[in-house]
């Protein structure tokens, strides 16, 4: 799919030409990661817990799993619609490995086995799924996904023993470690912030490793890395694993964040919401997935209530972000980032025309 | 010289008897670099080769010769096993590789370039030519960036002046001309230690001055590496080899010295004086 359009800047092993020691040059580099990196450090002092948790933690939770379908989409090529899916089976993990209101199905491990665990389990499935559909291509790997997405919900709402059915799970509380109690407002912001910095970091690092770069080139033409010495399938089954970790930590995170988890945390409609917000966020860079997850974020928060203000049905937010959605993949199919991108061109080649 | 053993001398239509067990032993003897026995290829019910039996030593150059549709470009695919051949065995150094997947084939020391050129379009020169020199190293599953300093990037750099791209290294290919994709196609082949390179049609749309260049490039690889050159245009094609094989509707029918080939009555009329002229 030719959804990714433009690859990272900054050449591979390539020395940058500014001036100053490393780490100024290395500083003006990431000027725009280290400022945001600030801004939402400091979040907490200027707002309330609602919107520190259920917005921006929600969005950099969803950040994270759509990051693991920019991944594999933006540069392996492959949409995969069973990221969801691997977030719910960590999170279906860690509550029947770990704490729940039902003692007749979770075991109660302490914290440090049930989320290590439950993220083994996680990337297995995910490696799995990737195993499966690696030997496909385009509308193939979709429908793939999608049967293995729509097996995992129907599991989940018909199995009681374990997922106990439609009814799933709720008191999940986010564990009491390092003498902090993370279930608080404040300490499990900056718990989901660290991991979502974290996964930011380790996916436009590995970008520009051999791992990734190779990923690109199995993404543009996967017939000549055969060619060149790779093997595609391997190669495709590791990013599928990879990925698979990013989502499995972000599914530990909504059920620490969310206190339940049913059988609709990981349905069709997730599924879909997921592909909407790395969409719309753009699958050219993988702050994308963070974009898109903070726009679906803020519409489905404040939609409702804006639409009740003006006389309208609170109920037709969806159609709101439908319509973005629209408009968005209308006028630039490769996201706001495609936006953003155009706009400072734009802006750089008028500065350049009038001049210094 | 170059008179090629083997079953060269078949005319097309002819029908060639099985090898036997005597002649599979004296090849795996021979170390002959590639040595195709009995291959032959269907697409469908279209039998694109039909028992094709070619040996080239190591350091050998060969040209394959033959009009469009005669089967040039699915020898060397049976040969990298982009389309593993129905039939028959093929052998690099020896070693059976007709079951390997093709990225064996290259760690192995074979490369091959393509027609049209298979690029990675939307990554840089530099990166295209640096996953090239990767995919035949260790470390292609790394998680650790390449520093400057690697030594792999200074192989990188070498192939890319090798091929005159240094102006252009940080661009994205699908920006490049056409001429400068053709010469990143070969740049590609030649990444790390190659021990028989298979080019396809490598002078397709170069222009004269690029022609000039791709003929300095074949003749100046170190003679140790041989390779197997399909090529229309005979001025390059007849210059930068001391071998032909002529093939024709899937079939070798005539094998010998450049000069040899040009002189036959029979290739001057199905090839050099037809639609190739």
């Amino acid at each position: 799919m030719a959804l990714a359009q433009i690859t990272d800047s900054g050449p591979i092993g390539a020395e940058t030409t500014q001036r100053g020691g490393p780490l100024s040059r290395w500083a003006s580099q990431h000027a725009a990661t280290l400022i945001l990196g600030v801004l939402l450090l400091l979040l907490p002092t200027v707002t309330g817990d609602f919107i520190l948790v259920q917005v921006a933690g929600w969005a950099m939770i969803l950040g994270i799993i759509a990051l693991s379908l920019m991944f594999l989409a933006g540069y392996g090529g492959m949409v995969s619609l069973a990221q969801m899916t691997v977030a719910g089976v960590s999170g279906y993990m860690i509550t029947v490995l770990g704490a729940s209101s039902l003692p007749t199905i979770s075991l109660f491990w302490p914290w440090w086995v049930a989320a290590p665990l439950a993220i083994v389990i996680a990337v297995a499935f995910g490696t799995l799924t990737g195993a499966l559909s690696s030997r496909t291509e385009g509308i193939y790997t979709i429908m793939i996904t999608l049967a293995i997405a729509a097996a995992f919900f129907y599991l989940t709402l018909q199995n009681w023993p374990i997922f106990n059915g439609f009814a799933g799970f709720t008191t999940i509380p986010a564990p009491v470690a390092f003498g902090i109690n993370w279930k608080h407002p404040l300490p499990l912001y900056y718990l989901i912030l660290f991991f979502a910095a974290l996964s930011y970091v380790a996916v436009v690092y590995v970008s520009r490793a051999p791992f990734g770069l190779a990923l690109q080139g199995v993404r543009d033409n996967p017939r000549r890395m055969e060619a060149i010495g790779y093997n595609v399938t391997a190669h495709r089954v590791a990013a599928y694993a990879f990925a698979a970790l990013l989502a499995a930590v972000g599914g530990i995170l909504m059920v620490w964040l969310n206190n339940q988890i049913s059988p609709g945390s990981a349905g069709i409609e997730a599924t879909i919401d997921l592909l909407v917000i790395a969409v719309v966020g753009g699958l050219g860079h993988p702050i994308g997935a963070f974009v898109g997850a903070i726009i679906y974020v803020i519409l489905r928060t404040f939609a409702l209530d804006a639409l009740v203000a003006v006389g309208l049905d609170g109920r037709r937010f969806q159609t709101i972000i439908g319509l973005g959605f629209l408009v968005i993949v209308l006028f630039s199919p490769d996201g706001v980032i495609g936006l953003w991108r155009r706009w400072t061109a734009r802006a750089r080649s008028a500065q350049e025309r009038n001049g210094p | 010289m170059a008179k090629v053993d083997g079953a060269g001398a078949l005319r097309p239509g002819e029908e060639r008897p099985l090898s036997t067990i005597a002649e599979r032993m004296t090849a795996a003897g021979t170390g002959n670099a590639i040595e195709l026995r009995g291959v032959s290829r269907l697409f469908g019910a279209l039998s694109a080769l039909t028992d094709i039996t070619l040996n080239v030593r190591p350091g050998e150059r060969r040209a394959v010769l033959g009009s469009n549709g005669a089967g040039k470009t699915t020898l060397l695919n049976c040969v990298t096993g982009d389309f593993p051949p129905t039939a028959g065995t093929v052998r690099f150094f020896g070693e059976d590789v007709t079951m390997l997947p093709p990225h064996e084939r290259i760690r192995r020391g074979l490369r091959r370039t393509y027609q049209i050129s298979l690029l990675f379009q939307r990554l840089t020169v530099r990166e295209n030519v640096y996953l090239a020199c990767r995919g035949v190293s260790r470390g292609r599953f790394s998680f650790i960036r390449t520093r400057a300093s690697d030594a792999i990037m200074q192989s990188v750099a070498d192939l890319v002046s090798l091929v005159h791209l240094e102006s252009v290294i940080d661009r994205l290919v699908g920006e490049l001309a056409h001429g400068q994709q053709r010469q990143l196609e070969i740049a590609l082949a030649l990444a790390g230690a190659p021990r028989f390179i298979l080019f396809d049609e490598p002078a397709a749309g170069l222009s004269p001055n690029e022609r000039g260049d791709l003929v300095a490039i074949l003749t100046a690889l170190p003679p140790h590496i041989g390779y197997i050159i399909i090529e229309h245009d005979m001025d390059v094609a007849l210059r930068v080899v001391e071998s032909v094989t002529m093939m024709h509707n899937g079939r070798i029918f005539k094998e010998g010295a450049p000069h040899e080939i040009e002189a036959d009555p029979e290739v001057q009329e199905l090839y050099l004086g037809g639609v190739h002229a």
